[in-house]
């Protein structure tokens, strides 16, 4: 045994310094740099995504065929929403896990870095595909991302690109996700039990688990879709025995979860930044734990409210609708903690922390929409609308977007070793929170008022929302340029930053030099 | 967990993974192109299969030789361990998906066709009946006859059986460092998997050729063909596997402390063969 220990040493040795050039980016197995790596795509793909929202609103400007084809614009809105989801949002949360997982349970990395280092690099293998099909006879896929049949059937050459696009974008996840959970399970540094986790970690635990168990009913649900093209069978075809109405069932049942792996890393990230620039501990941790896995284990059993409309049985539609309001119960839960944490604490407004704030008001908008789609009554007038629309934006980019920026601002420090521009922080911020509730609250009224949703021209009484939704759209998309510069500002220099960063902050990432070192903990730390 | 080096092992980097990344892009994107009626399709599948090939043989082989040069400790051990299962979680999951479909057509899509949603039945194909197996709806002058449990599905049956038997008795030789043992039990169940296979290729051939039964055989052919056969492709990969830790037994790769490559197939054999009992009852039988 006394060789294994020199070994390990031996290559730890080897591996103190990074390693230069682009084969250090290409062979990696580090967390750090891996995490990098997912954040860098995630947001180059947040802008090639954002720039399909910018042709949507473009030509939702004014109503009538304004600008692009019908048939581009039913491109732009199916692409924007894969390219947003699995290449935007899901890798900069994956990123942030790599970078911080380790960081925070006290291991040296990732228990399976090779692994890690595949499910990265699969990634822009799958966009490749995907994004290729929009220079390919008939088109990219336009028949929305959730894929139903038989209009998804009736797409060009992309719809088998589509597929595999898909099948690897879920290998990619499904082993970043073992990958992750694993890490959690096995490479705590001792003391560090389940329930003294940093709640990201706790969060990330269970959305990895999510992953692993519904990213493979996607890839057998479009695998039947594939069959059902090219090999005859009839899963989806009524002639044959089948039903189409099965592929929204089985697609749902990814779906739903689909929806809290989203968001429930960023409930993660929420919960680490209130404590911190509230100088308060967390409120209410175990039932932040205990309400995240009761909001995980709801998501299984709610996927058919997507589907109020498609003539489900009766038990059906009050089982799913209850069902559904239940998950208001532990997010309330949640909410609630958020807000008695901040409660009398000597608050301070940094921007981590208005992003945090906007995160738990609008995202409790996006939540009380929810609470209204969810019975099914009512649904059968929104389904398909607008307030469907805005009622997702404001959970995912609000919610989601909004907690993933509040991270970046509150670990770039950590990362880089210096500290962003805090002025133009601010002045991210407001303009983004100002703009993104024009683009997306009057999409409410848009709805309520019947517009659907997926259509490149409307009536007329719809047109002044429109069109101040689409300011704030233009604005919103624009204003994330500002973004980037402050990140690459801060990574390029600035004032240095302290190990603690900020005073009120807790956790083992803070014990660490700014910017961490290449291998963060080689012998474990002790957690008391 | 195992801290007593007070150390942690950390992997050396890897140019295997990302080496086999435009490998599979080349094999999802050809058989993209083969679909689409694209003569390169075929070539660029060919050539993506065998780069994904070389980086799954030379990745094992890094892993392989790390372990048995006694690099891992125990952390690492359980870190695999970890890893696998949760894989073969992930694949109960994707099987979980083609069973949902069977047990959703049998419960609602096959009644409400024949009745017991009248609106379906009455706007669709009016007064038809159906009862599985079926073809559906559109094809009831189809002549073909079900594939029933009995010959070869209940032989395939004991040979799987009898295969989980094998493999543990050569499980449990291993840790008792018997190696003659090892090798018999294991070949057996290498010979068994195989023969599995064989089996179920003549089955499919009968069903095809004799019993009218294919893939566009409506509903029931659909759930046949896509339930077995991803099953008979996960037989097939789990017998290669097998095959492999034979091979390494014979090499001398693992003690009676450690075989945790013998472990993970073994795993993955007994998740096979699960399977194939939900196959058999729900497939053949019911």
């Amino acid at each position: 045994m006394s060789s294994t220990t020199h070994e390990a040493h031996h290559g730890h040795d080897d591996h103190h310094h990074a390693p230069y050039g682009i084969t250090r980016w290409l062979f990696t197995t580090n967390h750090k740099d891996l995490g990098v790596l997912y954040m860098t795509f995630g947001l180059l793909m947040f802008f090639i995504g954002g720039a399909m929202a910018m042709v949507i609103r473009a030509e939702l400007f004014q109503p009538g065929y304004n600008l692009v084809d019908p048939y581009f614009f039913n491109q732009m809105t199916t692409m924007h929403a894969l390219v947003m989801i699995f290449g935007a949002v899901m890798p900069a949360l994956t990123g942030l896990a790599n970078w911080l997982v380790p960081v925070q349970i006290g291991a040296p990395d990732m228990a399976l870095p090779r692994v890690n280092n595949w499910a990265f690099w699969l990634l822009p293998a799958g966009f490749v595909l995907l994004l290729a099909t929009l220079f390919m006879p008939g088109g990219g896929p336009a028949a929305g991302w959730t894929m139903y049949p038989p209009l998804v059937l009736q797409l060009g050459d992309a719809f088998p690109f589509l597929i595999f696009a898909v099948h690897i974008l879920g290998i990619s996840s499904i082993m970043g996700s073992i990958n992750i959970v694993a890490t959690i399970l096995n490479m705590r540094a001792p003391g560090m039990t389940l329930m003294k986790m940093p709640l990201f970690v706790w969060t990330w635990l269970i959305t990895g688990f999510l992953m692993i168990a519904v990213m493979p009913v996607l890839a057998g649900a479009v695998t039947m879709l594939l069959t059902d093209q090219y090999f005859g069978t009839s899963f989806f075809d009524a002639a044959g025995g089948g039903d189409p109405v099965m592929f929204q069932h089985i697609f749902w049942f990814f779906g739903h979860p689909e929806v809290y792996i989203l968001i429930l890393p960023a409930f993660g990230i929420v919960s680490a930044i209130l404590p911190t620039f509230s100088r308060k501990p967390l409120f209410g941790y175990s039932s932040m734990v205990y309400a995240t896995a009761a909001i995980a284990f709801l998501s299984f059993i709610v996927w058919a409210h997507h589907m109020f409309t498609v003539g489900l049985p009766l038990a059906g539609q009050l089982f799913f609708m209850f069902a559904t309001m239940l998950v208001a119960v532990p997010t309330g839960v949640k909410i609630f903690n958020w807000m008695a944490t901040m409660w009398r604490g000597s608050m301070s407004f940094e921007t981590p922390m208005l992003f945090a704030i906007a995160f738990v008001i609008l995202f409790t908008v996006g939540g009380l929409s929810g609470v209204m789609l969810a019975l099914a009554p009512v649904d059968l007038q929104y389904h398909d609308t607008y307030f469907v629309v805005a009622h997702f934006h404001y959970v995912l980019v609000t919610g989601t977007v909004f907690a993933i920026m509040a991270g970046v601002y509150y670990w770039l420090p950590k990362w880089t070793g210096h500290m962003y521009d805090e002025r133009l922080g601010k002045w991210h911020f407001w303009v983004s929170t100002i703009s993104v509730n024009v683009l997306f609250f009057p999409q409410h009224f848009l709805g309520l008022a019947g517009m659907p949703r997926r259509i490149p021209d409307y009536a007329l009484q719809f047109a002044e929302f429109n069109m101040i939704s689409s300011i704030g759209g233009f604005v919103f998309g624009f204003s994330q340029l500002l973004f980037v510069w402050i990140i690459i500002k801060c990574v390029r220099g600035g004032e240095k930053a302290s190990d603690q960063v900020w005073d009120g902050a807790q956790g083992l990432e803070w014990t660490l030099p700014s910017p961490a070192p290449y291998h963060s903990f080689e012998t474990p730390p002790v957690v008391r | 967990m195992s801290q007593a080096e007070g150390s942690y092992y950390v992997p050396h980097e890897s140019r295997w993974p990302v080496f086999g990344v435009p490998g599979i892009a080349l094999l999802m994107a050809g058989f993209s192109v083969y679909l689409n009626g694209g003569n390169w399709g075929v070539p660029t599948m060919v050539l993506g299969a065998i780069i994904t090939l070389i980086m799954t043989v030379m990745w094992f082989r890094d892993v392989i030789h790390e372990s048995v040069s006694g690099k891992y400790n125990a952390q690492v051990d359980v870190s695999f361990r970890q890893g696998m299962a949760w894989f073969i979680f992930s694949e109960v999951m994707f099987f979980g998906a083609f069973f949902g479909a069977l047990f959703y057509a049998r419960v609602f899509s096959i009644p409400w066709l024949s009745g017991a949603d009248p609106a379906t039945s009455q706007f669709l194909w009016d007064s038809v009946v159906l009862s599985w197996p079926t073809a559906g709806p559109g094809m009831l002058d189809l002549d073909y006859t079900a594939m029933g449990a009995w010959f070869l599905p209940t032989l395939n049956t004991i040979i799987l059986l009898t295969s989980g038997v094998t493999l543990t008795w050569a499980h449990h030789a291993i840790k008792e460092n018997h190696r003659r043992q090892v090798v018999i039990g294991l070949a057996l169940t290498v010979a068994l998997g195989f023969l599995f296979s064989s089996i179920q290729a003549y089955e499919y051939f009968y069903a095809w050729d004799e019993l009218n039964l294919r893939m566009d055989t409506g509903i029931y052919g659909s759930l046949f063909y896509m339930l077995t056969g991803f099953h008979g492709v996960h037989v097939i990969i789990g017998a290669l596997t097998l095959l492999v830790i034979l091979l390494r037994v014979l090499k001398g790769h693992f003690t009676a402390d450690n075989h945790f490559g013998f472990e993970a197939a073994a795993w993955y054999w007994h998740f096979v063969d699960v399977v194939w009992l939900g196959l058999f009852v729900f497939v053949y039988v019911i």
